[in-house]
């Protein structure tokens, strides 16, 4: 390449307009956003969050429209249009998810990691910039589909739909916008703690998918202590229109929530700064 | 300035560095030497704050390197395993790096023409060769011009150019007064640019001195001697420290005289020489044979089976 023999090329004599600032939480949360729009990953994956939370609130909506003369009476009765139009969330948890582990595991398998944190070596600051970062991004994008999947869906429900001044249906709105956005951050920090894809995604998926079903196996004593407290579940009944009497109240499943993303951001905290990168 | 002291570090039962006390001075280009395994990458990794120290400490302008407020500006490295998110491309890897330090674009694109990467800026880093992958790590390491570069086998897989543009690169950053820091396994890449060198084998140091010290250590004083008459020549050659060796028929090795000794007492003995010539061990062999005392050191050593077995 002809530019090599350009020389040594020292880099002080060419540098009169360098300047180096101290890193800053601002700075860190600058560069990760930088990081994360410049992965094609990423677009893809969030928008693949948006069609699964539009898509799937419109074909319920039509759906239950079209087929409302086959649905039994207690069906009809217990029929919910905010949940029906919302919970195309189940889906797109998953995406949510994958991505938040991947914005993580992605640099420990290519071995970014190192220049990230030969960048920024308190790390720590890593951690919190990544969380805020993607909490901010996946709220703002679910918002927007949990209101288009909403409002579309209450058009082809047609007579069966409400509106937005409906009661709960705000609250089951920012609620599950809210609940993608913990899911998030929590698999941003489950990313940290176990530091490989395929394991990251796997314990997610149990924790989300499977744990739920297999717990309906346990004797139903054990299943009202334990059933309502994992993070779906609380996510659920934290923004569903409908729920069980029995079940936690909104704020309790709120707070439910907010221990797991707590939790698994301080484990992601302590095994960060004491192991090796 | 690097300074280490006491360092160490193991893994389980193994010692990858075992009490490290060195320091690596400004202005001049210091080989960090050892065969693969000896601990120079894990040594960089302690000095970068990547791994923890087991034991001892070791810091960068004074303060252990995860203390200082703009840490590209102190110490810019070129680890040996890649550290580049395939998927991205080296402009954006550039600018994510150049944004925790609020560095300018400008001056990404500056280290890009700097290490020639230009026309693949823009492209996936996962598609780069060995060579380019290497120039996009320099470009990282150089973006905040930083007072002290450490690199490990900065000149694996280049070719032969671009091997000749690291070593102008790191005596042009030298010269001006940087510290570098540079491993390699190879003790010929090391006689070509480094002043000052640190040997280390299985995690231990084992030599720090001046290069040039290194290389009158290595041309140890054999002396060949071809003669008709080798046999009663040898005869002639006895002392303490003097030791005689015949190879062929008629030539000898002699250790303890220098060749102008020999000749002198061949003209008394009226022996002729045909040939007298002083015989330099080259730097391999006397790196080879430095390293391969610290291995059987370790095999004789009751864990030794056991730290054999783990590495």
């Amino acid at each position: 390449m002809s530019t090599l023999t350009a020389g040594p090329a020292s880099t002080s004599e060419d540098s009169d307009f360098l300047t180096v600032e101290p890193v800053t939480p601002a700075r860190v949360l600058r560069s990760e956003w930088i990081k994360m729009r410049s992965l094609r990953s990423t677009a893809l994956t969030l928008l693949a969050g948006i069609v699964s939370m539009v898509a799937l609130g419109w074909i319920f909506g039509w759906a239950n429209n079209a087929n409302w003369s086959e649905l039994r009476p207690d069906e009809q009765a217990l029929f919910s249009p905010i949940d029906a139009t919302l919970a195309g969330y189940r889906l797109a948890q998953l995406a949510i998810g994958v991505l938040g582990v991947l914005l993580v595991t992605g640099e420990y398998a290519t071995g970014m990691i190192r220049a990230t944190f030969g960048a920024v070596p308190r790390r720590l600051p890593v951690l919190w910039a990544k969380a805020t970062l993607y909490t901010g991004v996946t709220f703002a994008l679910m918002l927007g589909a949990a209101v288009a999947a909403f409002v579309g869906g209450q058009q082809l429900l047609g007579t069966h739909g409400t509106t937005l001044s409906a009661d709960g249906a705000v609250r089951a709105i920012v609620g599950v916008a809210g609940y993608l956005a913990l899911i998030g951050v929590f698999s941003v920090a489950l990313g940290f703690i176990i530091r490989s894809t395929a394991g990251s995604v796997a314990t997610l998926f149990g924790l989300l998918l499977v744990l739920p079903t297999l717990g309906l196996l346990l004797p139903s004593s054990w299943q009202d202590n334990l059933l309502p407290y994992l993070p779906s579940n609380a996510g659920a009944t934290m923004f569903n229109a409908h729920t069980a009497t029995d079940a936690l109240s909104a704020t309790t499943s709120l707070l439910v929530l907010l221990g797991w993303v707590g939790a698994a951001l301080a484990a992601a905290a302590v095994l960060l700064r004491r192991r090796d990168a | 300035m690097i300074e280490a002291k006491n360092l160490t570090k193991k893994y389980g039962d193994k010692v990858a560095v075992n009490d490290l006390t060195f320091t690596v001075q400004p202005g001049i280009i210091t080989g960090f030497l050892g065969p693969n395994g000896a601990g120079k990458s894990t040594t960089m990794r302690m000095i970068l704050g990547l791994d923890a120290p087991t034991g001892g400490t070791v810091t960068v302008g004074g303060k252990p390197y995860r203390r200082h407020a703009k840490p590209l500006q102190v110490v810019g490295a070129l680890l040996e395993a890649r550290a580049v998110h395939t998927s991205r491309s080296a402009y954006n890897h550039l600018l994510a790096l150049a944004a925790t330090h609020g560095i300018a674009k400008s001056r990404v694109a500056e280290v890009i023409e700097m290490v020639g990467l230009q026309d693949v800026a823009r492209k996936r880093a996962g598609g780069f060769s060995l060579g380019m992958g290497q120039r996009l790590g320099i470009a990282s390491a150089l973006l905040a011009d930083p007072e002290t570069l450490i690199l490990d086998e900065p000149v694996n897989g280049l070719d032969p150019e671009g091997v000749r543009w690291i070593r102008d690169l790191l005596k042009g950053l030298a010269a001006d007064g940087h510290t570098v820091f540079v491993s390699s396994h190879l003790m010929s890449e090391m006689a070509l640019t480094a002043e000052h060198v640190i040997v280390v084998g299985r995690g231990r140091l084992m030599a720090d001195m001046p290069m040039s010290e290194l290389i009158a250590q290595a041309s140890s004083s054999v002396v060949v001697v071809r003669s008709p008459q080798a046999a009663a020549l040898a005869d002639a050659f006895v002392g303490a420290d003097i030791t005689v060796s015949r190879p062929e028929h008629d030539t000898l090795e002699v250790t303890g005289l220098t060749s102008a000794q020999i000749g002198d007492q061949a003209r008394d003995l009226n022996i002729s020489v045909h040939g007298l010539a002083a015989k330099k061990a080259s730097l391999e062999e006397a790196f080879m044979d430095m390293t391969r005392d610290e291995v059987e050191y370790h095999a004789h050593t009751p864990t030794g089976h056991h730290i054999r077995s783990a590495s």
